[in-house]
């Protein structure tokens, strides 16, 4: 069996997040770069089944230029067993699914799995957007997810609840939260094996840019706090219906 | 000099690092308030590859350079002193000698079993009596009728005594010629009749790693378990401690490094007087001195790696970074202590353990007063 991994190559969760251009790009400067958490729990959840004996081959894929390689080098110290990189700057997530879906064509792979969201920009569109390319089954967000025969199982949350899916191959899924217990650390073997795996350059098939993006905003800093004092209770209500407007 | 990080050594970092944040941190507190040896944590350790990390595959190494190797014991001291230390003494002090002095026979014998993090080496120099002078030993070795025959005692030897300690490389005193002291070294596998492995408690520091006191009482052993030559007995064990060196200064400089990150974000959240501490000059000025001590050590250390790897001469530089970066971590960690007020005292912060985990650096393998003996030598006779 044959699985293509999304590897989003993304900042860091403790970056300090800065723009440039006039607020339209992201300033990269300092930067440091990582798997993105849902795709890192993918690509562990897929080890683990080839680990249990599974004959599963994983190629870990990215649209990127050159410096997302050390992010893909990543995930071959995982485990991955080869690496893709689609040789450009992912504009949009139209694009880069346009990308994956047409990879996805010429490999006869199995299965497609990409993080629940990049930690990014959190678009979470480009499982949805690959499916409608390749007209095949998607399951979003999963949070439990197995190879059954000629068939894959799946369990989504829901509101109050849980899902119990399974889905037909080829399909495309998700990887939420729990969809592995915790990211795998590569260890010093993997990183020595990855240098020897293959990390093949392709380069991308045209597509229009649909979207653009006019402007970033940070977060408002937080006010400072304002204290009350405990005998004050009219003067909290007071603020919180007048100032702070939430009652 | 090119201080760039290979994409290799960038990622050896990260990974030791969520290894160290993820499996060391949660323990830390507990092992050392309770003085234990983790078993566990060392297998854990030896899963990720980090024993015999230099070695060749054939050893069951993953023939990484030394500068890997030591990102990762700075990396592991960044969190725990203790998992360092078991780390470090069994990487440059067990493996070392047996790869760099052991016959193929030797090597094929004992290190594979020694690269899984399921059997730890020991490196028996200092006596009661004899530390900084280490041509002051006492223990004896005599070679009779095919086996060496040993009698005396060694103290303070780390991975000497746990379950997974599987034996020593041991200094003795093979012969007397003319008034003169001949040395040599022995292996000496735990079981061997005569040899006993007593584990030493109280430590101030490394509460965590396991320190030991081994009794030789007419220990009989082959005589092929001789390492080197006889007569190379000292000669190996002083150049075991050059390469010793630089994993006692990464020890320091990860300390040092965990220290200022420590202190760092207290100050950014301790208020007082209205503001937060870093805002007050006295604070940010300590910082700024604390962080340059840690990157001149960090490029002190790296450079002897890089000449290590390029195989150059460099044990001055050895000598240095391990004074050096053993003396800002006292440096560093009092500071940060001071930066923490009262609360740095109390164990509920882990600065409190680093104060006490930076206090061995400045003696064990060659006190500071020694790396300085050393340093000048060098300086002196160029
Ligand atoms: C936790 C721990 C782990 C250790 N692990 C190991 C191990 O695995 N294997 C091993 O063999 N040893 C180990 N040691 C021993 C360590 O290497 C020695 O403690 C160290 O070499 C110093 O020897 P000493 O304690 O006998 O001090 P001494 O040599 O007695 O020194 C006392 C003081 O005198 C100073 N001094 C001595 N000679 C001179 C001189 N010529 N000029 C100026 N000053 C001098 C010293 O610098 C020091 O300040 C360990 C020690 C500890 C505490």
């Amino acid at each position: 069996m044959k699985a293509l991994i999304c590897i989003g190559h993304v900042p860091d969760t403790t970056s300090k997040i800065r723009f440039t251009d006039n607020d339209t790009k992201f300033d990269t400067t300092d930067i440091q770069y990582i798997i993105g958490p849902y795709e890192e729990l993918g690509l562990t959840r897929l080890l683990d089944i080839k680990d249990a004996g599974t004959d599963l081959h994983i190629t870990a894929i990215n649209v990127g230029l050159k410096e997302t390689e050390a992010t893909l080098r990543k995930a071959l110290a995982m485990g991955a067993d080869e690496a893709v990189r689609i040789d450009i700057d992912p504009t949009d997530a139209f694009f880069v699914a346009k990308q994956i879906a047409e990879v996805f064509k010429n490999g006869e792979y199995d299965f497609i799995v990409t993080g629940k969201e990049s930690i990014d920009y959190n678009g979470g569109q480009v499982d949805g957007m690959i499916a409608e390319f390749l007209n095949i089954p998607s399951v979003t967000g999963a949070t439990k997810f197995d190879l059954l025969e000629g068939k894959a199982g799946f369990e989504r949350e829901i509101d109050g609840g849980k899902e119990v899916v399974e889905s037909v191959f080829p399909f495309v899924t998700s990887a939420g939260k729990d969809f592995a217990k915790e990211p795998r650390i590569p260890g010093m073997r993997g990183i020595m094996a990855a240098r020897r795996k293959k990390l093949e350059v392709i380069t991308p098939v045209e597509q229009n840019l649909k979207t653009e993006v006019s402007k970033h905003y940070l977060p408002a800093a937080k006010p400072a706090c304002k204290m009350v004092s405990p005998d004050n209770v009219e003067e909290l209500v007071r603020l919180l219906h007048e100032e702070a407007k939430i009652i | 000099m090119n201080f760039e990080l290979s994409e290799e050594q960038i990622l050896i970092r990260q990974t030791v690092r969520d290894f160290a944040e993820r499996e060391v941190k949660p323990l830390a507190q507990d092992l050392d308030e309770k003085g234990l040896f983790s078993i566990e944590l060392t297998k854990k350790m030896g899963e990720l590859g980090l024993f015999g990390m230099y070695l060749p595959e054939k050893y069951g190494g993953q023939g990484l350079d030394t500068l890997s190797y030591i990102i990762a014991v700075e990396e592991l001291a960044r969190i725990d002193g203790s998992q360092a230390a078991t780390l470090a003494a069994h990487n440059s002090l067990g493996i070392g000698p047996l790869y760099y002095y052991g016959t193929e026979e030797q090597k094929m014998k004992y290190l594979p079993q020694l690269t899984t993090g399921n059997a730890l080496w020991a490196f028996g120099l200092t006596e009661p009596d004899a530390g900084s002078d280490s041509r002051g030993t006492k223990t004896t070795g005599k070679l009779k009728d095919g086996t060496w025959e040993i009698n005396g005692s060694k103290i303070f030897i780390t991975n000497g005594a746990s379950d997974i300690a599987v034996g020593v490389t041991t200094q003795v005193v093979s012969a007397v010629i003319d008034g003169k002291k001949q040395f040599s070294t022995i292996i000496v596998e735990k079981g061997t009749g005569g040899f006993s492995q007593v584990q030493m408690h109280g430590k101030m520091m490394w509460r965590a790693s396991d320190t030991a006191e081994l009794y030789f009482d007419n220990c009989v052993v082959p005589e092929e378990n001789l390492l080197g030559k006889v007569g190379e007995g000292s000669k190996i064990m002083l150049s075991t401690l050059d390469n010793g060196r630089l994993s006692i200064a990464a020890m320091g400089l990860g300390l040092a490094q965990g220290a200022l990150e420590m202190a760092v974000q207290y100050s950014k959240e301790r208020k007082q007087f209205g503001k937060t501490i870093n805002s007050f000059q006295a604070i940010s000025f300590r910082i700024a001195d604390m962080a340059t001590k840690v990157e001149l050590g960090r490029n002190l250390l790296y450079k002897a790696c890089k000449l290590k790897d390029a195989h150059k001469d460099f044990g001055k530089q050895a000598a240095m970074a391990k004074l050096y970066c053993s003396e800002i971590a006292k440096e560093v960690a009092d500071d940060a202590v001071q930066i923490h007020g009262g609360y740095g005292l109390m164990k509920d912060y882990p600065i409190e353990r680093f104060y006490r985990d930076q206090r061995l650096l400045q003696i064990g393998e060659g006190t500071s007063e020694i790396q300085r003996l050393v340093i000048a030598r060098k300086v002196i006779n160029e």
